[in-house]
């Protein structure tokens, strides 16, 4: 029999290769993810979904500097009830596993959000408890143990498919903070969201993120990327899912060997496209092979043991 | 230079602050703002610009023309907040931009038509240059509201001069040309003629028409599109057309893409949040 050497089971979700679209990337529509999809992506994370729509902040939400992106987007999103539509029509047309990501401002908030999502279709959910600009959510919600616990513990009572907690870091302690989402159940954690970043222009002497702060993704956080998922990987015994300035297959290895059992994918689409995604997995299966194992999974975390 | 930008439009291509040089009246509505950029020298037709008006908003603009004296320039109608403000700069005042992004006319070879409508004329003035190079066979239907609003006439009738072409003029007042809108000469036109290409770009109803008529009549055509965008380098997802992403797939769409997407083209749009917004037919 040949195996599919790049299939991943991941809490409970079987991908049929690690390499997965990232929240806030594309994923506001069904067609955009069913296109993702078709690219060859192994798991989809939608867009940040809260209860209700959001418009997000006026332009420029996005800026360049020579190491990365800094968005402050503002989570635009047209609300769970709307949204739910676009999660069926994803689900009736394509079979990799869909992850909604939900954000919310008060754990009553993120549970009616998973609920609506997993009833749309959603096969897990992704807590946005990490986005670095938008007040009274995200970050300030990771950076709350209480906080964090309340919200993951209500959203596990209310849906029975896996939670994923994606975590900032923009905390001292990352592992602590992964430890506390996991002893409230969360079923896997994804490291790591943007970090907290800033851009001014010489000679205007202005921020240019009508935000004016956002979050740094791209090759610069990379290694603070790596950083984190070892850390975490020490601390708990849950699946990680990793992300931040993965821009090749060699990247999303250095992730693996940390500890990621999947990564996720966003900057680098902007950087090289779409093909990022197949060209990633093919570069993955090519190393697995080439060092003599049958499958990722068998060199999830092997750099702790080295 | 160009097979970099088109590989990885972003990686050398942040937002720079340029020294707005020129400033052209072009309607009471319109204004053209010129300025000097080494990158956007290198735009082609139908390509965009992130254009930023420090402290108020950062809007994606065609590029609606690159001259041999080193200038660049975007077409600018006044249709809300940051247009208005963009309109109240001057020459020396700051903007800031990134770009140029988004796919191209393709430059056809023999027998072309062009049929611009409002500030579809930006794109296509700047193309019909291009054609000219090339020595095409030139039809150009423009149309506006009213004479007032007729865009970059003079530009064309001066582009065109020297080759075998046509210029029909269409307003839906009557105030010059004939009275009606852009696409109503088509029908007209590919019955009677054989196009190589066709191209549109203006309101997405006309944009539809017109690619519903060089359907029936088999030939090709582009057309370019608009969305509401906010990243420009195709990972934001807010400027959905289907399964394209009009900043990084388009904004220049073909026949078969078009033929892809057309549930939606004409038909609605997506607003800030992601909603649908049905258009007016």
């Amino acid at each position: 029999m040949v195996l599919n050497c790049l299939e991943v089971e991941v809490a409970g979700l079987k991908f049929r290769n690690p390499v997965l679209l990232a929240a806030g990337i594309l994923g506001m529509t069904a067609e955009s993810l069913i296109r993702v999809a078709e690219a060859g992506a192994g798991g989809l994370v939608t867009k940040s979904i809260g209860l209700k729509p959001r418009m997000g902040y006026p332009n420029p939400t996005v800026v360049q500097v020579s190491c990365g992106l800094i968005n402050a987007m503002g989570l635009p999103n047209p609300g769970i009830k709307t949204f739910s539509e676009e999660i069926r029509e994803v689900k009736s047309r394509v079979s990799i596993p869909l992850i909604v990501s939900i954000y919310g401002y008060s754990a009553q908030e993120f549970a009616e959000t998973a609920e609506l999502a997993v009833k749309a279709g959603a096969d897990a959910v992704e807590l946005n408890v990490s986005c670095p600009h938008v007040e009274g959510t995200g970050g300030e919600i990771g950076q709350n143990p209480e906080l964090l616990k309340e919200v993951v513990s209500k959203v596990k009572c209310r849906i029975s498919k896996p939670v994923f907690v994606k975590l900032s870091p923009n905390v001292s302690d990352i592992a602590q903070v992964a430890e506390t989402a996991v002893k409230a159940g969360a079923d896997a954690i994804t490291a790591i969201n943007t970090v907290r970043a800033m851009k001014i222009d010489i000679k205007t002497g202005r921020p240019i993120l009508a935000n004016r702060i956002g979050g740094l993704s791209g090759s610069a956080i990379k290694p603070i990327a790596v950083r984190c998922i070892y850390e975490i990987y020490e601390r708990v015994r849950v699946p990680i899912f990793g992300c931040g300035g993965i821009l090749n297959w060699r990247d999303a290895i250095e992730f693996i060997l940390a500890g990621a059992s999947a990564v996720q994918i966003g900057t680098a689409i902007a950087l090289k496209g779409l093909e990022v995604f197949r060209a990633i997995s093919k570069g993955i299966e090519a190393y697995i092979k080439k060092k003599g194992f049958r499958s990722v999974g068998e060199i999830v975390g092997s750099s702790h043991s080295l | 230079m160009l097979g970099r930008l088109s590989v990885h439009p972003i990686v050398y291509n942040w937002t720079r602050t340029v020294r707005i040089e020129k400033v052209v009246d072009e309607n009471p509505d319109v204004k053209t703002f010129y300025f000097r950029d080494k990158l956007c020298l290198e735009a082609k037709p139908g390509q965009f610009l992130m254009v930023w008006i420090p402290g108020v908003d950062e809007i994606p603009l065609s590029v609606s023309g690159v001259y041999s004296n080193g200038l660049a320039s975007v077409t600018v109608a006044r249709v809300g907040e940051a247009t208005e403000a963009m309109h109240r700069l001057k020459p020396n005042n700051l903007i800031g931009v990134r770009g140029p992004f988004g796919n191209s006319f393709k430059i056809s070879k023999g027998k072309v038509l062009l049929v611009g409508g409002g500030m579809g004329m930006a794109p296509l003035a700047f193309l019909a240059e291009k054609l000219a190079e090339n020595s095409c066979e030139i039809t150009f239907i423009i149309g506006a509201k009213s004479v007032q609003e007729l865009l970059f006439l003079e530009r064309i009738e001066k582009t065109l001069s020297q080759l075998k072409s046509k210029i029909i003029v269409m307003t839906e007042d009557g105030s010059l040309g004939q009275k009606g809108v852009a696409t109503d000469p088509l029908d007209n036109l590919l019955r009677e003629e054989k196009y190589d290409m066709i191209y549109a770009c203006g309101p997405e109803p006309m944009i539809k028409k017109a690619f519903l008529a060089t359907e029936e009549e088999n030939i090709p055509f582009q057309a370019s599109l608009e969305r509401i965008m906010r990243c420009g380098v195709g990972i934001c997802g807010s400027c959905m057309l289907g399964k394209y992403r009009v900043c990084r797939d388009g904004p220049v769409f073909s026949s078969r893409q078009l033929g892809e997407v057309i549930d939606e083209l004409g038909n609605y749009k997506r607003d800030f949040n992601g909603n649908k917004v049905f258009l007016e037919t």
